[in-house]
């Protein structure tokens, strides 16, 4: 069995779309928690259209947002992703060009301020976590920095496990009925409980036993 | 016999030592005064690999050229003229922190952004490339790649910068990822402290970030003429990157191994700890 077709019968048993969204969607909330910020989203880089597209949005109350794409080496979100840097603005002065323009051209809100940073897995930068308007009473600190990389990190594994899974997803879709067949036989036998599991386990075993010799 | 085409460059034949005299009176005790006092930095080329700088920004002042990195098919790599200014912003704030410290240093943008996120490792490559044939002094990278392929092929150009007196100085990743080329020992590797004096910084004898300057809330020139207040290694970066122009502005014939030798002399722990 190939990698392809073993992560998709693995797709077939794992979390559906709605969970790693759920995911998703927790992250930028707990993100926008910890730092008390007015809101949080995160972009995820879509290999396909070398573009970066909004996965997650909290706190702006528009999640129209969702979807949106921008190019993936310009803005701040597109230079954090490209040169792996975190990086925390404020006070930006009101410029049409600067970070925020995408966000505040469909939402109306325009950041004074974010914190940027990349969510890397192994050796790819998968896509940029954005906090934005932290209260600006107090002075950033670089333990503050340090919080933002943790986070980040975590979110990161979120990330690629929902790329890993949409990758599986789309090899199912392209290989048509035969690998659906197997990714629902696999699913089928995970739901089982005790000896039918095991039943299930032992009728698997024979039947790989018997088209492989 | 003091040019350094004709010192001996593999080995060191008896009686030659006399041509390894050093053009450089090196005092009893390297001072802070003695390594840039009265320096602004004047004809020492820097050169800022980033997002390209904004033309006429106030705190940036006139620049000495900008060219951009582009990626063709098969990773072909053209460096074409730039009139683009800043896709981003970064660019500018390094290029205003740089001046900011040595007033009369020469600017120059290397744009690396805007090819795209695929081609952005190759672009990285070509531009550091580029500046290193071009000879600038100093070549501030404020970034950095997880790719391991890069990794190689930017020690290389790391390393052909050191021998070719050109002093590259990196943004440390204060993640826990390997990124590159701030980790090569032949690079000046700066991280953040949380100090405010644009002239402090400090030698860390537990590498590999090797210096610490300047990075958490500093007013940085932004778009539109405009500035921002900003935190992260990358801003650290340029304030050594000014720090390195000052030194190379007085004393333009030290080696990037006797620049950092100063620079660790005259950090702020090192200075502190000697009085």
């Amino acid at each position: 069995m190939s990698n392809d077709l073993r992560a998709a019968v693995a797709a077939g048993v794992m979390a559906s779309e709605d969970a790693h969204r759920s995911l998703l969607q927790s992250t930028v909330e707990v993100a926008r928690g910890i730092f008390s910020a007015k809101a949080a989203t995160i972009f995820l880089y879509d290999e396909e259209t070398d573009e970066l597209v909004f996965e997650a949005v909290s706190g702006l109350g528009a999640q129209a947002l969702i979807g949106n794409r921008i190019p993936s080496s310009t803005g701040i979100a597109g230079w954090v992703l490209v040169t792996r840097q975190p990086l925390v603005l404020e006070d930006v002065s009101q410029d049409p060009r600067w970070g925020g323009r995408e966000i505040a051209e469909r939402t109306g809100y325009t950041p004074q301020g974010l914190m940027a940073v990349p969510l890397i897995h192994e050796e790819d930068s998968v896509g940029v976590l954005q906090v934005l308007d932290r209260p600006q009473e107090t002075r950033f600190s670089l333990e503050e920095m340090e919080l933002l990389g943790l986070f980040a990190n975590q979110s990161a594994i979120g990330l690629d496990l929902l790329r890993k899974a949409r990758r599986a997803r789309g090899v199912l879709d392209e290989s048509g009925v035969e690998v659906e067949a197997l990714a629902r036989l696999a699913g089928a036998v995970d739901r089982l409980e005790g000896p039918k599991r095991q039943a299930g386990l032992d009728l698997l075993r024979s039947l790989e036993g018997l088209i492989t010799h | 016999m003091s040019s350094a085409e004709h010192l001996p460059a593999w080995s060191l034949p008896a009686g030659a030592a006399e041509s390894l005299e050093l053009p450089t009176e090196w005092p009893g005790r390297v001072t802070r005064e003695w390594a840039w006092g009265d320096s602004t930095g004047k004809d020492v080329r820097v050169c800022i690999l980033d997002s390209g700088i904004e033309l006429g920004h106030p705190l940036v002042g006139e620049i000495e050229g900008a060219v951009a990195v582009e990626v063709g098919p098969g990773d072909e790599i053209r460096v074409v003229e730039d009139a683009e200014g800043d896709l981003c912003g970064h660019g500018t704030a390094c290029a205003g922190i740089v001046r900011s410290i040595a007033p009369d240093c020469k600017v120059f943008s290397v744009r690396v952004l805007g090819a795209g996120f695929t081609g952005s490792g190759t672009a990285l490559l070509g531009g550091l490339r580029w500046a290193v044939e071009n000879g600038f002094h100093v070549i501030n990278m404020s970034l950095s790649t997880t790719k391991s392929q890069f990794a190689g092929l930017l020690h290389e150009a790391a390393d052909a910068a050191y021998f070719r007196r050109t002093v590259l100085v990196a943004s440390a990743h204060n993640m826990p990822v390997e990124s590159y080329p701030w980790r090569f020992s032949s690079v000046i590797s700066v991280g953040s402290h949380e100090e405010t004096d644009p002239l402090a910084y400090y030698y860390n004898p537990k590498p590999p970030v090797e210096f610490f300057a300047r990075g958490v809330d500093v007013e940085v020139a932004w778009l539109g003429g405009g500035s921002a207040r900003s935190t992260g290694n990358s801003f650290a970066t340029p304030h050594m990157t000014g720090i390195c122009a000052l030194v190379l502005g007085k004393h333009p014939e030290l080696t990037p191994f006797q620049l950092k030798s100063t620079l660790y002399l005259t950090a702020s722990n090192v200075v502190e700890a000697d009085e």
